[in-house]
C-alpha cells in the first residue's frame, strides 16, 4: 500500500499570538513550531496501514520554508519512509494556492490514499484536503474519526452535528482526519536516530499567485473587564439578575 | 449590484437553523452592493421552510430536488452547485461553515479555481472589492482578506450571523438537477444520530462546559442535568483536559485542537482557563465561570464569576434555571 500525507509546519497550541510589523502574520519571534496536531492523526494511520498491509511505503509532503524540514523529520521519526518539502518563503493565505502545489506533487505518485489532516491549527482553513481531492478528481471524505478498508472499498465515519456519518468508499481516495481516529504513536530514539539519514527531498517551488489578499491580522477584540459576582451559592440570584437584566440572555 | 448565492443546509427534509444564518449574511452582503440574494436548496423532495426564505432577506428560492439529494452526497452536491453557478453570473457565494459546508465549499472553490475564505464571522464590501474577516488560531487573531476572484466564496461560521427578518417577495424557481443515480463515488450509507436531541457544542445557543474540576467522569451528569433545565438550547462541552483522559468524547470538546464556540452563554464549570481553551470560547457573547480558585485564568475572560465549590453551585443553579423555564 502506497499512502501520501500531506502535513504543515504549525505554531504550537500553547502559542501567545503576536502580530508581525507588518500587521499581518504571527510574529515568529520565540514560537515554538509542531507538526500539526491533525495531521499526526493522518501520519499515524498511514503508518497502521502500512504495517497491516505488511508492505508498502508512507511518503509525507510539506509545503512550507526550510524549517519545515525539522516537521518533516519528526513524521520520518514517527516511521515515515521518505520526505519531500515543497520549499516557499512563505505558506500562502490562499488554501487553494497549497492545494494546487501539493496536487501538482501527488499527480503521479501513484497513491492508494492520501491523507491529510482535516484542518491546520493556524490558520483554520479546513479547505486543502477536499480541494487536493478534487483537482486530482479522486473521491474524498473529510473529518474522519473511523476507518475500515477492505479490498478496494473503504468505509469512513465522520462526525456531522448531532451525528455520525457512514460513508463508502472506492480507493484510491484523499482522507482527512480528526482527533479520535487513532492515538498518534511517540517517536523512539531509535526512529529519531533513523530519521536523520531517511530520503528528504528538497523542491523550490514557485506558487501561483491565488485570489485572496491578506489586508491586517489584528489581535481579538478585547472582552469587556468581566467581575465575580459572589461566592458560593450565595451568588446564584445576583448571577441569574444580570445574565436575565444587564446581559439579557436569559 | 452585488448578486449573491446562498447555498444552504437541510436534513431529512427540513431546513437547519445555519440555512437562516447564511440567508441573513448573505443578506448584508447584498445590501452592501445593493444586490439581491438567491437561496440555493438542495434536497430530494420538498423541503420545509424553503418558501418561508423571503422572511430573511431572500429575493429567489431556487430548489434542485432529486432523489440522490436527499442526504448529503460530496459529488452530487458540488456538481449542482458548481452547476448553477457557472449557469449565473454571481459575485458571491456563501455557504454555512457547518460539516456539510467545510466538506462541499472548498470541493466548489477548487472546481471554479477561485479561493474559499472559510469560517467567516464578518463580511462587507469596500471600494468595490469584498472582504472578510476569520479568526485564526483559535480566535487569538483575526484574520481580514480580501477576495480578489470573481465569484469569491465565503463559509459563515455558525452562530455569529443572528437571522434577522428582512421580509422579501421571493420568488421561486426550480433548478435543472444532472446528478447521477448514486450522486457520486462517495456515498452515505447511514447517518448514526446522537442522543435524541443532543445539539452539537458548535451551533448550540448555550454551551455549558466541564474541566479538571468535575473530578470524575460519572460527574458530568450534574452539567447534563443544567444543559437540560436550559429547555433543550444547552450543549455539554469539555476541556482539552477531560477529553484526553478519556472522560468525554472528542466531538466536545471546546478549544484550539477542538472546537471554536459562539453561543449566546458559555458557562465554563471546574475549567481553569488554559490559553488552547480560551481561544476556542472568547467570542461567546455572554461568558460564565464557577471555579474555586479565584485566580484561575478563566476569570480574565469571564463577564461572571462565581468563586466556590461547583459541587454546591451547579445543582442549586440547574434548580433556579428550571424555574424559570417551567
Amino acid at each position: 500500500m502506497k499512502i501520501a500525507v500531506c502535513i504543515k509546519r504549525v505554531a504550537d497550541s500553547e502559542t501567545r499570538v503576536k502580530i508581525a510589523a507588518d500587521g499581518k502574520a504571527l510574529d515568529e519571534a520565540g514560537v515554538k513550531f509542531v507538526l500539526n496536531p491533525y495531521d499526526e492523526f493522518a501520519v499515524e494511520e498511514a503508518l497502521r496501514r502500512k504495517e497491516q498491509a505488511g508492505s508498502g511505503e508512507v511518503v509525507v509532503v510539506a509545503l512550507g520554508p526550510a524549517a519545515a524540514q525539522e516537521t518533516i523529520r519528526a513524521a520520518l521519526a514517527m516511521g515515515v519512509d521518505r520526505g519531500v518539502l515543497l520549499q516557499v518563503d512563505r505558506i500562502p493565505a490562499d488554501g487553494l494556492v497549497v492545494a494546487q502545489a501539493l496536487a501538482a506533487e501527488l499527480k503521479d505518485g501513484g497513491y492508494d490514499l492520501i491523507l491529510c489532516g482535516k484542518m491546520a491549527i493556524d490558520d483554520y482553513n479546513h479547505q486543502v484536503g477536499p480541494m487536493v481531492a478534487e483537482l486530482l478528481g479522486l473521491p474524498c471524505v473529510t473529518s474522519i474519526a473511523h476507518l475500515e478498508l477492505q479490498g478496494n472499498t473503504g468505509v469512513a465515519e465522520r462526525e456531522v452535528e448531532g451525528g455520525i456519518e457512514v460513508c463508502e468508499f472506492p480507493l484510491p481516495a484523499v482522507l482527512t482526519t480528526d482527533k479520535g481516529l487513532n492515538e498518534p504513536r511517540y517517536p523512539a530514539l531509535k526512529g529519531i536516530m533513523a530519521a536523520k539519514k531517511k530520503p528528504l527531498d528538497i523542491k523550490p517551488t514557485a506558487l501561483a499567485v491565488g485570489g485572496l489578499e491578506v489586508l491586517a491580522m489584528t489581535p481579538p477584540p478585547d472582552r469587556k473587564d468581566g467581575r465575580i459576582v459572589g461566592e458560593g451559592v450565595a451568588a446564584i440570584p445576583e448571577l441569574l439578575r444580570l445574565l436575565r437584566e444587564e446581559a439579557k440572555v436569559l | 449590484m452585488t448578486a449573491v448565492l446562498a447555498v444552504l443546509e437541510q436534513r431529512d427534509g427540513a431546513l437547519r437553523k445555519v440555512s437562516h444564518e447564511v440567508v441573513t449574511g448573505a443578506r448584508r452582503l447584498a445590501d452592501a452592493g445593493s444586490g439581491t440574494v438567491e437561496a440555493l436548496v438542495l434536497g430530494g423532495g420538498t423541503v420545509s421552510g424553503a418558501d418561508q426564505l423571503g422572511r430573511f432577506g431572500a429575493d429567489r428560492v431556487t430548489t434542485a430536488t432529486h432523489a440522490a439529494l436527499g442526504r448529503y452526497t460530496p459529488e452530487g452536491y458540488t456538481r449542482v452547485v458548481v452547476e448553477r453557478v457557472r449557469a449565473r453570473q454571481y459575485d458571491a457565494v456563501v455557504f454555512p461553515a457547518s460539516a456539510t459546508g467545510r466538506d462541499l465549499a472548498p470541493r466548489v472553490a477548487a472546481r471554479l479555481g477561485v479561493p474559499l475564505a472559510a469560517d467567516v464571522t464578518d463580511l462587507g464590501i469596500e471600494g468595490g472589492a469584498i472582504w472578510a474577516t476569520r479568526p485564526v488560531y483559535a480566535g487569538k487573531a483575526l484574520l481580514k482578506v480580501k477576495l480578489l476572484a470573481r465569484p469569491a466564496l465565503l463559509s459563515l461560521r455558525p452562530n455569529v450571523f443572528t437571522p434577522v427578518e428582512r421580509p422579501r417577495a421571493a420568488a421561486a424557481e426550480t433548478a435543472k438537477v444532472d446528478v447521477p443515480e448514486r450522486g457520486g463515488r462517495v456515498v452515505v450509507r447511514e447517518i448514526k444520530a446522537a442522543a435524541a436531541g443532543a445539539l452539537d457544542v458548535a451551533e448550540a445557543p448555550i454551551v455549558v462546559s466541564g474541566g479538571r474540576g468535575l473530578k470524575e467522569p460519572a460527574n458530568f451528569r450534574l452539567l447534563e442535568e443544567l444543559a437540560r433545565a436550559f429547555g433543550g438550547k444547552a450543549a455539554v462541552g469539555a476541556s482539552r483536559a477531560v477529553v484526553d483522559a478519556g472522560w468525554r468524547p472528542h466531538a466536545d470538546q471546546v478549544g484550539q485542537t477542538g472546537k471554536t464556540v459562539s453561543p449566546t452563554l458559555y458557562v465554563a464549570v471546574g475549567i481553569s482557563g488554559a490559553i488552547q481553551h480560551l481561544a476556542g470560547m472568547r467570542t461567546s457573547k455572554v461568558i460564565v465561570a464557577i471555579n474555586r480558585d479565584k485566580d484561575a485564568p478563566i476569570f480574565k475572560v469571564a463577564d461572571y464569576g462565581i468563586v466556590g465549590d461547583l459541587f454546591e453551585i451547579v445543582p442549586r443553579l440547574t434548580e433556579e434555571i428550571r424555574k424559570l423555564h417551567a
